[in-house]
């Protein structure tokens, strides 16, 4: 191991994660908007609405990404008329190649996820926001979603990790982030050791602040179900306490 | 239908190329796991922190990362040994790292799994004097399997979709075959269109066989 090459590559590696989280970043907000009215098509139960959207998430979750990468990124320039259209400004460049890959993707996936959490709202709640007279717009708003994000946040924790680890891909595209920047570096220097270790580190390390920053947010989200042991009880004897005058009363009568 | 301009059978040559690599790296990868799981549960506190480290680390590096590492680390150490530049084989050098990398998640899938299998048994065959490897044979490993079979499932199409990876370092799987036959004919959209085509009849085959599996798991098993 060479300890002065992994100090001189570091900066390097540092500089280029910042394109590894921009597209990361931008996979992940773009892939949300996607996933979240398609999850609710996908949950319903018409099949007009959610059959479509079953294509997509089969098309994308049974083909490799590397692959739905390739097609945007060499099949789209092969077509004339996205070469002559406005769409071409952005399909010519690498990173909107990846960021659309990237967010197709990962929306499919989500999809699922976010449907799984759907499918497991207690069917009682959304019972009781119907009889309350809520819209579907409201209670999907109000009951539906708020619970089944909460349902699917460790699914989705993972799926966040994933989306980090496939940004990887873009380095086959051209694109010089994180993993392309080591590879440039090692075909320079050929220390493949030093510089693709420093690089996993890196990528080791962003993973695990991602793992505790949503079994944090998991915690905060489930604040209001943690009722430990002791206060239960104390809530359950008070309960009783209040109840039992008027239980005697109306026996005594 | 496409036009494979004379490519049909090179794509084809590299679909046989991508389950063999898949295949064999299945294989392997779930007797890592199996190793992994067994360490996760010694005694030995070691044993314990090594295979929580591999865990970890694995399934936070980009996997084309551990590829490029396996690969160029694999090339480097072969060099080295042997005093003259030795280039690792595509297909053992992907074998490997999807075994690495498969091992790791399947070692938490059968830790989940033989959660799963009551303690109750575990600590009556240990009370009837059964071995540590008897336990294993007659009590773990046959209730754990249908407990990982739906991980595992999941941990498959993930391989046969990793193995497209593997053409980076030159593989010649069927991702390569088509970015050859891609390259030659300039024509990307037919080729990587058929490549995908091929991939989701894998994985709509696998589905099935999935399904029909699990079923079987859970013959003589009285479900509500």
């Amino acid at each position: 191991m060479n300890l002065s090459l992994i100090l001189d590559v570091l900066p390097l590696l540092a500089d280029s994660m910042v394109l590894t989280a921009k597209l990361t970043i931008a996979s992940i907000i773009l892939g949300a908007f996607i996933a979240l009215p398609l999850s609710l098509m996908r949950a319903s139960l018409t099949a007009f609405l959610s059959f479509p959207v079953l294509a997509y998430t089969f098309v994308f979750r049974g083909t490799p990404l590397l692959i739905q990468l390739f097609l945007v990124y060499y099949g789209a320039s092969q077509m004339d008329w996205i070469r002559s259209s406005a769409a071409w400004f952005i399909l010519r460049e690498p990173f909107w190649c990846a960021l659309i890959a990237f967010s197709l993707n990962h929306a499919a996936y989500t999809t699922e996820i976010l449907r799984g959490g759907i499918r497991a709202v207690p069917f009682g709640d959304v019972e009781a926001a119907k009889a309350l007279g809520m819209s579907y717009a409201l209670r999907t708003r109000r009951v539906v979603l708020p619970a089944a994000i909460r349902l699917a946040l460790p699914a989705y924790a993972n799926e966040v990790v994933l989306m980090l680890k496939a940004s990887s891909l873009a380095s086959t595209i051209t694109l010089m982030e994180l993993t392309g920047t080591a590879r440039k570096i090692v075909a320079q220097t050929f220390s493949p050791y030093e510089v693709f270790i420093s690089a996993a580190v890196i990528y080791l390390g962003i993973t695990l602040v991602i793992s505790y920053a949503f079994a944090h947010l998991e915690r905060h989200l489930a604040k209001h179900q943690q009722r430990n042991a002791q206060t239960g009880m104390f809530w359950f004897a008070e309960m009783i306490a209040t109840l039992r005058p008027r239980l005697r009363g109306s026996v005594s009568r | 239908m496409m036009n494979m301009q004379g490519f049909a059978d090179q794509i084809a040559i590299g679909a046989v190329t991508t389950l063999q690599t898949a295949a064999a790296s299945l294989v392997l990868g779930i007797g890592l796991g199996l190793c992994g799981a067994a360490a996760k549960r010694a005694s030995s506190r070691a044993t314990r922190s090594v295979a929580g480290a591999y865990t970890t680390i694995v399934r936070g590096v980009p996997e084309l990362l551990i590829i490029l590492i396996l690969y160029f680390a694999g090339t480097a150490a072969l060099s080295a040994l042997f005093g003259r530049y030795l280039e690792v084989d595509a297909f053992a050098a992907g074998v490997f790292a999807l075994t690495i990398v498969f091992g790791a998640y399947a070692t938490e899938v059968f830790r989940a799994a033989i959660q799963a299998v009551p303690a109750g048994q575990i600590e009556a065959a240990r009370a009837l004097g059964l071995s540590r490897i008897s336990i294993w044979r007659l009590v773990i490993l046959p209730q754990m399997w249908r407990y990982a079979l739906p991980g595992l499932g999941n941990l498959w199409l993930t391989l046969l979709k990793d193995t497209a990876l593997i053409s980076v370092v030159g593989l010649d799987d069927l991702m390569r075959k088509a970015s050859v036959a891609a390259g030659v004919t300039h024509d990307p959209l037919t080729f990587y269109s058929a490549a995908a085509l091929v991939y989701l009849l894998f994985t709509s085959i696998s589905l099935v066989a999935l399904a029909a599996l699990e079923r079987r798991s859970y013959r003589g098993i009285r479900t509500a």
